[in-house]
């Protein structure tokens, strides 16, 4: 095991080089200056040159990207070009925010979705098994900002039981739950759809060995089997789903935190968007890829601690 | 037994898969409506009662009526024509970005795998780069940073599906290029261009074509998704997801406005997803026998 998991993180490190390199391609891929882009057509030249200083982008392009590996790499991710804080500082300020959703949705989308998936995988091509299928499948087709809105109309508006955007002081604990339920069930169906569908595959394959025809053969409860034997090993592939489709859920954390206009890395990023903040985009990028990169490499090693074959060269 | 052509590979991979998909009557309606939706794009001119810019003012916000079916928005818009026409918009960037990163994609994939070794490592490792970034991310840093127009759209969009593409392609030419015939295509000189063209692609064309049909619906929720943000084609060309932007901001007054176009969204999808499933029991070996 020692020597997987020194394996894998040797693995991670020249991707997270490589991802350093695409975001700094990206954010330098806008044609024409990006200090008269984000100055406009009226600025002064001596504006424009004073920014593209401040900036670095007077530098050439090898000095620029020398800079930006050196300071990413030991954790600085430079100062926001409209607020002037440190970039880092302001994503660890919403983190929580984003981190909290993230986690109930998940919490959510497992609890709805493990037993509606092996409720279809012991009820196969019966109707809890159809109407299983197509409400996942329903769930997997809602756009998050879609189903955000819907909410909206439904509990906040018509109901009145929460409220229509996020609370701008959110200090309380009760106020913080409060609103968090729409969003968290925003994105907690569209996980309950993903563990459902994975877990009846799983659940399916798992039925079908022959340990767990050997188990029935021995007279055991069927609850038991299913539960005890079959669940356990259908589980492993759902960890591992659960792990990659994080990187779906924080995509579509983006729109729901657009939605209920709620604080959280998402809003962070849109804000950066329409206020052409540079540094604060790029910063987000690697935040982002960084959260996925560590994401893969945690279901990677969680895969090999339950599944001892995956550790076998 | 038939002698081993791999031109042939194509129209019996194709058979099999129409018989499978064929079989699966949920995918079929799902077809249904996605041709239905297909068809009412492809007619908005005739169909849509009104021109969707042209303003009637003294008309705003309307509810549903005889005159107006969907209702108008802030602009005294008529909401269904809009509707019409938007999804124009989003299929043609939705086909358009899928078929560029399928080419794209596949022909990454298809050289990876051909010629192994290192430079297949390094392809392979860059697409590992390219899925670190969450899909919508990625789209949203790839249009803000070009400006939003279609063509943008298309290329940002093509971008987030690249790698899965490749990956798609890749796997099966590993297995084919070991075979019998390729060797014999390698003895009889061809050159590797011809062989991958003519003898590769054939053989790992069904399972580029089933991700097609999976990352269309993927493609239109992205486009409703940038468009929602801000980051779609300019208004007043009218999208789905800048429909229901305006919605949203006016839901005290009219729900219906963000409510018609989120179901229509949320109704393609769900048909392709409906398309997808069958689909993807096609590729599924387990039923390769059946």
């Amino acid at each position: 095991m020692p020597r997987y998991i020194a394996r894998r993180l040797l693995l991670a490190v020249p991707t997270l080089l490589m991802v350093l390199t695409v975001v700094f391609v990206l954010i330098r891929i806008v044609p024409g200056d990006p200090a008269l882009t984000i100055l406009g057509d009226q600025a002064s030249q001596e504006a424009i040159r004073e920014l593209r200083t401040r900036i670095g982008l007077d530098q050439p392009l090898y000095v620029q990207y020398a800079d930006f590996l050196g300071h990413a790499i030991r954790g600085d991710l430079g100062n926001s070009m409209v607020s002037g804080q440190p970039v880092l500082k302001q994503v660890w300020e919403v983190m929580p925010y984003t981190a909290e959703l993230t986690v109930a949705a998940i919490v959510l989308g497992v609890v709805i979705g493990l037993p509606c998936g092996v409720l279809a995988a012991t009820r196969r091509n019966r109707f809890p098994d159809y109407v299983t299928r197509i409400v996942s499948l329903l769930g997997l087709s809602f756009p998050s900002f879609v189903s955000a809105i819907l909410l909206i109309l439904v509990f906040a508006i018509y109901l009145g039981w929460f409220p229509v955007i996020t609370a701008s002081d959110l200090s309380h604990p009760l106020t913080r739950m409060r609103n968090l339920v729409l969003p968290a069930v925003c994105l907690g169906a569209i996980m309950a759809a993903y563990v459902t569908r994975v877990t009846r595959s799983s659940m399916l394959a798992v039925l079908g060995e022959d340990y767990v025809r050997t188990a029935r053969a021995k007279g055991l409860p069927r609850g038991v089997i299913v539960w005890r034997h079959a669940l356990r090993n259908a589980l492993i592939p759902v960890s591992t789903v659960v792990g990659l489709y994080l990187g779906i859920l924080i995509g579509n954390s983006v729109l729901v935190e657009v939605v209920f206009a709620r604080p959280g890395l998402g809003k962070l990023i849109v804000g950066a968007l329409s206020q052409r903040d540079y540094t604060l985009l790029q910063g987000l990028m690697v935040v982002y890829a960084f959260i996925i990169v560590l994401v893969n490499l945690l279901t990677d090693l969680t895969y090999a601690l339950v599944d001892p074959r995956v550790r076998l060269p | 037994m038939k002698p081993s052509r791999a031109g042939w590979a194509l129209p019996i991979a194709l058979q099999r898969a129409t018989r499978i998909f064929g079989a699966n009557k949920i995918s079929m309606i799902g077809l249904a409506i996605f041709l239905i939706v297909v068809a009412l794009a492809l007619l908005a001119p005739i169909l849509s009662p009104f021109d969707p810019l042209d303003q009637h003012v003294l008309d705003r916000l309307q509810s549903s009526s005889a005159t107006y079916w969907l209702g108008t928005d802030t602009y005294g818009r008529d909401t269904l024509s809009r509707l019409l026409w938007g999804a124009r918009t989003s299929l043609v960037i939705g086909l358009a970005s899928v078929a560029v990163a399928m080419v794209i994609g596949s022909v990454i994939g298809i050289v990876a795998g051909y010629f192994g070794g290192r430079l297949d490592m390094v392809i392979m490792r860059a697409m590992d780069v390219l899925l670190s970034f969450p899909t919508l991310i990625m789209g949203l840093i790839v249009v803000a940073m070009l400006g939003p127009s279609a063509i943008n759209l298309i290329i940002a969009i093509a971008l987030t599906a690249l790698a899965p593409f490749a990956r798609v392609a890749r796997a099966p030419t590993i297995a084919i290029k070991e075979r019998e015939f390729i060797e014999a295509c390698r003895a009889l000189g061809f050159s590797d261009l011809r062989i991958m063209a003519v003898h590769v692609l054939p053989n790992v064309f069904a399972d580029i074509l089933v991700m097609g049909s999976l990352w269309l619906a993927t493609a239109i929720r992205i486009e409703a998704s940038l468009s929602f943000i801000g980051l779609g084609i300019a208004p007043p060309a009218p999208t789905w997801g800048g429909m229901i932007r305006d919605g949203f901001e006016n839901i005290l007054e009219s729900a219906s406005l963000a409510v018609f176009p989120g179901l229509a969204i949320l109704l393609v999808v769900f048909a392709l997803n409906l398309v997808g499933d069958g689909l993807r029991d096609v590729t599924d070996p387990r039923l390769r026998g059946e």
